[in-house]
C-alpha cells in the first residue's frame, strides 16, 4: 500500500496529523473528531494500517492507533534522496557551466 | 546568489513533479549542457553512477537510449522518442525505465533567460497518480523483495527532467 496514495485523501491526512498531535487514541475517539460516519472512519484507518502509517494495539475491546514513526521517517528520506539526487545534478552542472565559460 | 543555489521541486498536480531552477549561464550554454551527448553523463546520473550514451537522435521522432552502471555494475536502461524541439528554449520526450516499460512518462523542459540567468522548467508527467506516486515512494526501503530496483526507479524519475 503505497504511502502517498493513503496520505491522498485529506481526512486520511487529517486522522495522521491528529494522531502526530495527540499520540495514541482509540478508534472511538478518532472518529468522535469528524463528521463523517465511524464506518467511514474505520475504513481510513484500516488504509492508514495497510500502508503502515498507523499501528493499532487492542486493548480488550478498544483499538488503539497510533503513529508509525519509522514509516513516516521513510516517507521523509524518500523526498529528502530525490532532492539529494537532483542536488547532484546541479551541482554537476554548474561545474559544466563554469568550465563551459572559461573556455 | 544564494538565489541561485537554491532550486524548487513540488508537486503541482496529483500526476507531475515539477523542477525549477536558476542557473549562472547563457540559455544557449543551458541547451548545450542539456543535449550535448558528450556532456549529458557529466551529470545525468548521482554522481556515483557511471552513464553511457548509447543513442542519442535529438530530432522530432528521434530516439535517446542512457545505460547506466552502479557501484556493484548493475547496469539498467532508459530510453525515450523526442516529441518537440524548439531549441534553446523547449524540449519534450518520452521516458522509459526498461524494466518497467508500461510506466512513461512524458517530460518538458522549457529554458528561460532573463538577464544573462537562465531558469529551466522541468515538468514530469505520469499516466497516473500512482505511477507518480510510485516514484517518489520508491526511494523508501521497504520490506519488499523489488530489491534496488526502487531505488533506480528514483534516479530514473529524477532524469525524468531530461
Amino acid at each position: 500500500m503505497n504511502v502517498f496514495y493513503a496520505l491522498g485523501e485529506p481526512t486520511r491526512l487529517n486522522i495522521v496529523e491528529l494522531l502526530a498531535v495527540e499520540g495514541k487514541l482509540t478508534a472511538t475517539q478518532i472518529a468522535n473528531k469528524f463528521s463523517v460516519s465511524a464506518a467511514a472512519i474505520s475504513q481510513h484507518l484500516k488504509v492508514l494500517k495497510e500502508a503502515r502509517l498507523v499501528k493499532m494495539e487492542k486493548n480488550a475491546q478498544q483499538r488503539i492507533y497510533q503513529i508509525d514513526a519509522q514509516t513516516i521517517e521513510e516517507v521523509e528520506n524518500s523526498l529528502k534522496k530525490l532532492r539529494e539526487l537532483w542536488d547532484d545534478r546541479f551541482e554537476a552542472i554548474d561545474k559544466i557551466i563554469q568550465a563551459q565559460k572559461t573556455k | 546568489m544564494s538565489d541561485l543555489k537554491d532550486y524548487e521541486m513540488t508537486t503541482p498536480t496529483d500526476t507531475t513533479i515539477k523542477v525549477t531552477k536558476k542557473f549562472d549561464a547563457p540559455k544557449e550554454m543551458i541547451w548545450k549542457i542539456w543535449t550535448d551527448p558528450e556532456l549529458i553523463p557529466q551529470w545525468w546520473g548521482p554522481r556515483k553512477y557511471k552513464t553511457v550514451i548509447d543513442k542519442y537522435d535529438l530530432r522530432v521522432g528521434g530516439e535517446w537510449r542512457f545505460l547506466q552502471t552502479d557501484e556493484e555494475g548493475n547496469e539498467f536502461a532508459f530510453h525515450g522518442v523526442f516529441k518537440e524541439i524548439d531549441e534553446p528554449k523547449k524540449v519534450v520526450q518520452t521516458f522509459v525505465f526498461e524494466p518497467m516499460p508500461d510506466k512513461e512518462l512524458t517530460d518538458t523542459l522549457t529554458i528561460e533567460e532573463v538577464d544573462g540567468k537562465t531558469t529551466i522548467t522541468t515538468i514530469s508527467q505520469f499516466a497516473n497518480k500512482e505511477d507518480r506516486d510510485g516514484m517518489i515512494a520508491s526511494g523508501m526501503e521497504s520490506g519488499q523483495k523489488e530489491g534496488f530496483e526502487r531505488t533506480e526507479e528514483l534516479i530514473k524519475k529524477l532524469k525524468s527532467g531530461v
